[in-house]
């Protein structure tokens, strides 16, 4: 892989450069404690030193609410072409959402590709950055602290400058469009980068033991923890709305007002939603809170291992640090282990 | 944007075929051919109100108009219930995998149906009748609750009794007026001599109590869960493993299903719930 070396006084320059390839999308500070990936009108205003944003990459590439096609009863179907398919370059995603795009392409790529998702996705640059745990983080128990795929370039932070890797055609582009601001790896650049790389191990605060998980938790079918669990939970969804790997949506028909005309839209649902597994004629596969809760950890841990071969938990954990409840995924899994009981 | 996948082709209600008193078929012309396997889904539109699945009742052999029947359970439905002929309706698909009749090519089928579910049995019977000189026999048990709650009563009653190599028996829960035929649970006139378990494969359709005990019955018989086929209904509401409404295990119905051997859900709890 090709890698190059960005002083860090250069990084506004170097960041100019990007511009041409698409609308530049970067995380900001929203509050005190919360940050957002979103536009800017000064570089200055970036945050690099964000933990998480609040929503994932998904917003970009999977919209909260989506326009499918629009309808008419004179005209029949038509599927517009959106004007925001402009290209975008999202700048200092870290490794673990980057994860998680990767597991939204198996999802929303494979024999039926959804076109809505594709159109976005590929026209996404993304920009990594590397980043520092902190309690919340358990992607080195995930696998998905490092990316080696997924990421058109990516920034390791290796104290007075950055170690750039170039992982596609595309980010070669642009390394080669900011030029005269890099130069080439040299020998305290590896050892920094090795510093920097044990630096980011021996930060993890949070471990979970995520090998034999999905026999564990067919084995625990029944346990107490889904009751426990199910009492707290709120069914609120926020777990969903903020996990970078939930991706189920619900499809509804919004009319004009004069009624001969309207649209077919789709929005993030969530399996914690009381209807969510509602059929026509009133039979709710899921009615109790703790069956949603617990088909929400089994999918992530023990059904999406069957169908792509790993979990779908990226391990940011924004599903624990916005849980209005305190509901703490790694808890959860420690006490079906029971390696510790809440 | 190449191809959508979610818009539907334009399609019109030709013609409404009153069932019973809760259950209407609904014959559907789309504007551009339109093919499936019998057992597969589709995702009729009505505009402005929704989506929702059903598994075609006519043969797929029909290429020039489908048939499907649909009970009035929830809010589409009902709608659709009170629409008339020249209605516009969309139609996508079809999704997911139907019944493998190749694979009972030489074999005994074992047919186990009731109520809204003979709407799926309707059309694997019919494409096992064109060929049923392929087929060791087909062999029908259907229950509803009352006699005039059966669907398709004039071939039900009729045409379908006096096919050769069909064996067609009917139960109703209650009987009622000049009913004078089984009265009784579907299961009831489930019997070991039916078929021939080692030749034979089943096929369960009907309300989820119904398939449970069915299917507890023929693994009694000695059927192999391979040889049992499910059709699952739950809300499969994208068709093709996306939105995650229709979550088995570790199957989405539309995408894996919605038939299904029993081998392969038997590892899940409340399949039937």
């Amino acid at each position: 892989m090709k890698m190059v070396i960005l002083p860090k006084e250069s990084l506004p320059e170097f960041i100019g450069h990007l511009c041409p390839f698409g609308e530049l999308h970067v995380p900001v500070k929203v509050s005190e404690k919360s940050y957002a990936f979103g536009r800017v009108n000064d570089l200055s205003d970036i945050e690099l030193n964000y933990t998480r944003t609040i929503l994932p990459l998904k917003k970009y590439v999977f919209k909260p609410v989506d326009v499918m096609f629009n309808f008419c009863a004179a005209t029949g179907y038509e599927t517009t072409v959106e004007e925001t398919d402009a290209k975008r370059v999202i700048f200092g995603v870290h490794p673990c959402d980057i994860h998680g795009l990767k597991i939204l392409d198996l999802v929303f790529g494979g024999k039926y590709v959804d076109g809505y998702y594709s159109a976005r996705r590929n026209k996404a640059a993304i920009v990594g950055m590397d980043c520092i745990p902190d309690e919340f983080c358990f992607c080195r128990s995930t696998g998905t602290d490092f990316v080696d795929t997924g990421f058109d370039l990516f920034l390791s932070d290796i104290g007075a400058s950055y170690l750039v890797r170039v992982g596609t055609s595309l980010g070669d582009d642009m390394i080669r469009a900011a030029d005269s601001l890099l130069r080439e790896v040299q020998e305290q650049d590896r050892q920094a980068y090795k510093r920097r790389s044990t630096q980011r191990r021996e930060s993890f605060q949070t471990e979970v033991q995520l090998q034999e998980l999905p026999e564990i938790m067919d084995l625990e079918y029944d346990s107490e923890v889904w009751r426990r669990v199910g009492d707290k939970c709120l069914s609120c969804g926020t777990c969903s709305m903020v996990c970078p790997t939930c991706y189920c949506y619900a499809v509804f028909d919004e009319l004009d007002l004069a009624g001969g005309s309207g649209r077919r839209q789709r929005r993030w649902d969530s399996c914690l939603f009381k209807d969510y597994a509602l059929v026509a004629g009133g039979h709710n596969f899921r009615p109790d809170r703790d069956s949603r809760i617990k088909n929400r950890y089994f999918h992530k841990q023990r059904g999406f291992v069957s169908q792509h071969g790993r979990p779908s938990c990226v391990g940011c954990g924004r599903c624990k640090v916005y849980c209005l409840v305190g509901i703490d995924i790694v808890e959860v899994i420690k006490e079906l282990r029971s390696e510790i009981r809440v | 944007m190449s191809k959508n996948l979610y818009q539907p082709v334009n399609s019109e209600i030709v013609d409404i075929i009153d069932e019973s008193p809760t259950i209407k078929s609904f014959v559907v012309v789309a504007e551009e051919p339109f093919k499936f396997k019998t057992g597969q889904f589709v995702e009729l539109t009505l505009p402005g109100e929704g989506e929702a699945p059903f598994t075609p009742s006519s043969s797929p052999a029909d290429t020039e108009k489908m048939e499907i029947t649909i009970m009035k359970a929830g809010r589409v439905t009902a709608l659709l219930h009170e629409s008339q002929k020249g209605q516009k309706v969309g139609i996508r698909g079809p999704y997911g995998r139907g019944y493998p009749v190749d694979d009972y090519v030489g074999k005994e089928i074992y047919i186990v149906g009731g109520g809204v579910g003979l709407a799926p049995i309707r059309s694997l019977f019919l494409t096992l009748v064109d060929r049923i000189q392929d087929f060791k026999s087909v062999v029908c048990r259907f229950g509803a609750k009352a006699p005039d709650d059966f669907i398709y009563k004039n071939t039900l009653f009729g045409a379908w009794q006096n096919i050769d190599g069909v064996d067609l028996k009917l139960t109703v829960d209650e009987a009622n007026g000049d009913w004078n035929g089984n009265v009784g649970v579907v299961t009831k006139i489930l019997n070991r001599g039916d078929v021939d378990v080692r030749n034979a494969v089943g096929v369960v359709c009907g309300p989820p109590i119904m398939m449970k005990f069915a299917t507890l019955k023929l693994l009694e018989f000695g059927f192999a869960p391979k040889d049992i086929y499910l059709s699952m209904e739950k809300n499969m509401s994208c068709g093709f493993g996306k939105c995650g409404h229709c979550m088995l295990g570790k199957y989405y119905v539309c995408k894996d299903g919605p038939v299904f051997t029993y081998e392969q859900i038997k590892g899940y709890r409340n399949i039937w719930d």
